[in-house]
């Protein structure tokens, strides 16, 4: 699992991306995503996902159920 | 004999000459007075209650500085739109462009692109001596945007003055750095020191790593701007307080947060009324707050002002603002027509220009305090208030239905003092008025005796009559202060021969068309 980035609610405000331990998040024309590879849910770092516990709006940062656990750290 | 800098050209881009300058300042300004019938501008006069040091660092500072807020333009750039914290006056998701209100733009920056903006429209508008950043969001929740633009700009524009505007959270950890950039400004929003009032405005922070809610998150809000704020001040670093008043929460509490920042060394205290219209989707907004009145904003400045300098003229501007306070002109420096513009920067041009600026500065202020003598044996008791219109020079030279804005004087025989602005709806659009046009103008000026314009039609003279409001065309294109004065004078002597009775009038309502920045 990772989290995700729901596009319809975000932003855009970048708040997100300097916070992730892993580089995970990115922006491209304005868009911001989670790259689910590189996520991982910042277990080992943070006791909260990051990108969660900073987003402006509630909803934003979600748990990705489509990916498959990659990296539970 | 007014008129000295009244320039309507927009420049050309690649402006050098100094008469290219000139034409490229597409306005100068009007000149205010300091809080508390302070004396006029230029002169050792002009700093008020302020020490020599400060006044120096602030005279050209639109923001700080009410005798230059017409004379010198500021811009903000958005470099920086994340933010740290929630307020419940501000709501990240909302950004219109026909809005004009600080915290909210419609193009965001690069450090690059910020520092290529700052370059071309100094180039343009020789009047603009500083640059802020301030937001959306927190300039030090992006710290690395924030001091890469100021870099990028002092490695061209080494006159421009920096200054940022911040929540103050994670102040206290950069304070080492923007003292080594040379800002010399910085603006901290404090809306308490008392975390229990703080957790009715802040739902959340975010700081080391988690979040915090509730009475815990205001506590630790509150000790990291008055540290931030002590560490600033004891490097020497102008510190400008913001405050929103917020009725039935923090408006008493203000006078609390005053004391406290003004023992802490912030030299200025701007409280700036709340802006809650539904529409902006703010949590106070859908909770229908009120933002306060005209008189309950002036109310609680006047007993903060005691204590320190309040700043009245704020119009709590865009964060993508550009030009002189009042004015807007970012539409001109949008990023695809900043690319295009061939860009030089003439450093003495500049303050060529500049100096010219102060010389007319000087010569309003004689004017007023010329004006002000001759009111030395009144001693009438009798305070009124006076509304301007303005586009800017320090004169009354703008129609009443092409007004966006009026300017609002105290005037008593101890002088006339700026007390603030009243933003109002065009009455006249496309050379038509409005039916509906009249009404809230009328509101807007309620508090004032009288209404000073280069000209005014007929009908609106007379529905402003009718709400016992004086539309007074005879001081077109003279100084404001002077005229003001001179208009009291008479007033009196009216009042005097009972040719007229004096009123007191009382409350106004304040347009809410700007928002505020966290
Ligand atoms: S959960 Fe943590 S690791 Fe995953 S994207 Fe968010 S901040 Fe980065
Ligand atoms: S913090 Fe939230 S709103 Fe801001 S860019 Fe990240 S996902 Fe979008
Ligand atoms: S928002 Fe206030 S402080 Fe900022 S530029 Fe406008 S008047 Fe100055």
């Amino acid at each position: 699992m990772a989290y995700k980035i729901v596009a319809s609610q975000c932003t855009s405000c970048s708040a997100c991306e300097p916070e992730c331990p892993n580089e995970a998040i990115s922006e491209r024309r304005g868009v911001f995503m989670i790259d689910p590879s590189k996520c991982t849910e910042c277990i080992g770092h943070f006791d909260v996902p990051q990108c969660v516990a900073v987003c402006p709006v509630d909803g934003t940062c979600v748990i990705d159920n489509s990916v498959p656990r990659a990296s539970a750290a | 004999m007014s008129k000295l800098l009244q320039l309507h050209d927009f420049g050309a881009p690649g402006a050098k000459s100094f008469e290219a300058l000139r034409a490229g300042a597409a306005q100068s300004g009007c000149s205010t007075t300091g809080g508390n019938g302070k004396s006029g501008c230029g002169s050792a006069a002009g700093q008020g209650d302020l020490p020599p040091e400060i006044w120096e660092k602030v005279k050209n500072h639109p923001c700080y500085s009410e005798q230059a807020h017409h004379h010198f333009a500021r811009m903000h750039v958005a470099v920086a739109p994340a933010c740290n914290i929630q307020c419940n006056y501000c709501n990240r998701k909302y950004d219109c462009a026909n809005e004009s209100r600080p915290g909210v733009v419609s193009e965001k920056l690069t450090p690059e692109q910020a520092a290529r903006k700052v370059i071309a429209v100094a180039s343009t508008i020789p009047q603009m001596t500083v640059l802020g950043i301030a937001g959306p969001g927190d300039a030090l929740a992006n710290p690395a945007k924030t001091f890469k633009t100021f870099e990028l700009v002092t490695a061209t524009a080494p006159d421009i003055k920096l200054c940022l505007s911040t929540n103050g959270l994670m102040l206290p950890d950069y304070v080492e750095q923007i003292a080594a950039m040379n800002v010399d400004h910085v603006t901290i929003t404090i809306n308490m020191i008392d975390p229990e009032i703080g957790a009715q405005i802040y739902p959340w922070i975010f700081y080391n790593h988690r979040r915090f809610t509730g009475v815990e998150a205001s506590k630790i809000l509150s000790e990291r701007q008055l540290l931030g704020l002590e560490m600033l001040t004891a490097r020497g670093i102008l510190v400008k307080v913001n405050s929103v008043m917020i009725p039935g929460i923090n408006d008493r509490h203000l006078i609390e947060v005053n004391k406290a920042v003004k023992s802490r060394g912030a030299f200025l205290h701007n409280i700036m009324p709340l802006i809650s219209e539904p529409e902006h989707g703010t949590v106070f907004g859908l909770e229908g707050r009120r933002g306060p009145s005209a008189q309950e904003l002036k109310a609680l400045q006047d007993d903060c002002e005691g204590e320190m300098n309040m700043m009245r003229h704020c119009r709590q501007c865009r964060a993508d603002a550009v030009g002189l306070l009042g004015e807007d002109r970012s539409a001109e420096f949008t990023t695809d027509k900043v690319m295009e513009m061939e860009v030089e920067y003439d450093l003495a041009a500049r303050q060529a220009y500049q100096a010219k600026v102060e010389a007319e500065r000087d010569a309003i202020a004689l004017a007023k305090q010329r004006e002000l003598a001759t009111l030395a044996d009144e001693t009438a008791t009798i305070k009124i208030q006076v509304a301007i219109a303005t586009k800017g020079g320090g004169v009354i030279n703008e129609h009443f239905g092409h007004a966006h804005e009026f300017q609002i004087y105290e005037v008593s025989t101890a002088g006339a003092k700026f007390i603030g602005h009243r933003r109002v709806d065009l009455y006249c659009e496309g050379g038509y008025a409005s039916e509906t046009g009249i009404e809230p103008i009328l509101k807007a000026l309620n508090d004032c005796t009288a209404v000073l314009v280069a000209k005014i039609g007929l009908c609106p003279k007379d529905s402003l009559a009718g709400a016992g409001i004086e539309a007074v065309e005879d001081y077109a294109f003279e100084y404001i202060e002077q005229s003001v004065i001179a208009y009291f004078k008479d007033y009196l002597a009216r009042v005097g021969k009972s040719e007229i009775r004096h009123v007191a009038r009382g409350d106004a309502d304040i347009r809410q068309g700007a928002f505020v920045a966290s």
